[in-house]
């Protein structure tokens, strides 16, 4: 629309999410000329020649680079999800440059692009952590937090993991790293294309820096997440990078003949496609059953949609906890998607720490 | 420039004159969801410098985390006013650069961006006046002596 010079993008270009949920945005109190302005940020990308991927994970629902392809992300959690999970190669891209770069189909060959700057340059080292908490995806947003707070802007390697994460697990700890940190490349070793070993992610080299991430460190960050844990709950908010299928997966069973409090609105964020491919296998139903909302293509920290009132959140994202204090003004509380279901439940914070003591 | 003053030889990412207090950040800022662009406020809950106001003033931020969106949370916060008026980096931070080079062409309000490397930005202390010039050098006095 107001793509008025005539460029056209180059190169396959995903969007992020939008400003706005053009169909549900009503549903809340988002200022009608806020929506106006989006939906004319949606029309100009688009414009550009943009898929209309609207979402933070393009991982989930668009064709996916493949290892070692060179490419241009910016969104924190997906730059992170590209590099450590996928092997493809992207710096960190904010907003501006990464739409000049699919327009012009070139960027500098600096940083994440070359093979030597994506050594680890610190090695972060689990020890004495119970199997049953690294199998938990309540594990992987509290990992991601301690690793950007420790990684700052270096590469970070995590060693010492016993299972193989979940996508959905891996999405987490990206999405939280990059959010407490820097990190656009977090080597997991045995799951990073270019991490089988951490001689590998290390590139050879032995890093200068090892922390050693015991129980004591991951119980801090945890706590470090929740602002505060009682009392009432206004909103319980997931999906955060979007809800992924295996999510609505996971979800509509702990949904199933329950309901909310009143008292507790409950909000699922995600893309349309992935909420497409969720009403085809009917995951859709048992969330309004619930009393649950969905919004499209945005998110709470992208759209100015809570109403005043929501003062206590709950959610199991790192990145949401992360930044709703400040975005939001809410206190938040971390915990486990059951935990959130039970508590959304309940109208007030339930949270089941057991796999969070010993050693 | 007065007598007590240090000179730092810095790295004009984005050049220019500016003056004013420093405000020192020892942690690093996403300023999406970290930074007020209505009120120039630092609203990071959990970062050292919560509740400060850095418009106006010379910020000193090692570098920046989190979101991609720091560039157009900055960038939104020089077009209303509320941007610091300079910012030293440790880092070379490519989110702050690109927000002053786009924000003196859409505003012709430029941003000075300093990088002036880890050990100088670890020797800064709140409250010090600075004195940019275009050229990337840096004039720290302590205290209240520079002002008027």
């Amino acid at each position: 629309m107001r793509a008025g010079l005539g460029a056209r993008v180059v190169v396959p270009a995903t969007t992020n999410v939008s400003g706005v949920d053009e169909a549900g945005w009503r549903a809340w109190p988002v200022p009608p000329e806020w929506a106006e302005m989006a939906q004319r940020q949606m029309a100009a990308y688009l414009a550009l020649g943009c898929s209309p991927t609207f979402t933070c994970a393009p991982y989930q629902s668009a064709p996916r680079p493949h290892f070692g392809q060179q490419i241009a992300w910016g969104e924190s959690n997906a730059i992170a999800f590209a590099n450590s999970v996928l092997g493809a190669r992207t710096e960190r891209y904010p907003d501006l440059l990464d739409i000049c770069a699919a327009i012009t189909g070139r960027v500098p060959l600096v940083g994440l692009h070359l093979t030597e700057n994506r050594a680890a340059s610190l090695v972060l080292r689990l020890d004495g952590v119970p199997l049953a908490l690294q199998a938990a995806d309540e594990f992987y947003p509290v990992l991601g937090y301690v690793t950007g707070r420790l990684a700052g802007e270096r590469v970070p390697a995590i060693d010492g993991l016993a299972v193989v994460p979940t996508e959905d697990q891996l999405k987490a700890l990206c999405a939280a790293a990059a959010s407490s940190g820097a990190v656009a490349l977090c080597h997991v070793v045995g799951v990073t294309p270019e991490a089988s070993t951490l001689d590998a992610a290390c590139q050879g080299r032995v890093p200068p820096e090892l922390h050693v991430l015991d129980m004591a460190v991951l119980r801090r960050a945890a706590a470090a997440l929740t602002t505060a844990d009682t009392g009432a709950l206004d909103l319980v908010a997931l999906g955060c990078p979007h809800f992924s299928l295996a999510e609505f997966r996971q979800l509509a069973p702990l949904l199933a003949g329950r309901k909310r409090s009143p008292r507790t609105r409950f909000l699922v964020t995600t893309g349309r496609s992935v909420a497409e491919w969720a009403e085809q296998e009917g995951l859709l139903a048992p969330l309004r059953a619930f009393g649950g909302e969905l919004t499209l293509d945005t998110c709470i920290l992208t759209t100015p949609m809570l109403p005043s009132d929501v003062r206590c959140l709950m959610t199991n994202s790192a990145k949401y906890a992360y930044y709703a204090p400040g975005m939001l003004n809410t206190t938040v509380t971390y915990g486990s998607l059951s935990d959130c279901v039970r508590s959304a439940v309940a109208g007030a914070v339930v949270r089941d720490g057991s796999l969070w003591e010993g050693e | 420039m007065n007598a007590g003053s240090t000179v730092l030889h810095g790295r004009p990412l984005v050049g220019g004159a500016a003056a004013g207090e420093l405000l020192v950040a020892s942690a690093p800022l996403s300023f999406w969801g970290g930074y007020d662009y209505a009120t120039g406020e630092i609203t990071d809950r959990r970062h050292p410098l919560s509740g400060q106001i850095a418009a106006g003033r010379i910020l000193a931020l090692p570098y920046t985390i989190g979101s991609s969106t720091t560039t157009a949370v900055l960038l939104e916060a020089v077009r209303a006013g509320t941007a610091p008026a300079a910012i030293l980096t440790a880092s070379a931070d490519a989110f702050l650069a690109l927000a002053a080079i786009v924000a003196d062409v859409l505003y012709a309000k430029p941003l000075p961006v300093v990088a002036i490397g880890a050990e100088a930005f670890a020797a800064l202390r709140d409250g010090q006046w600075a004195e940019l010039t275009p050229g990337g050098d840096v004039f720290l006095t302590p205290g209240d002596s520079g002002r008027n």
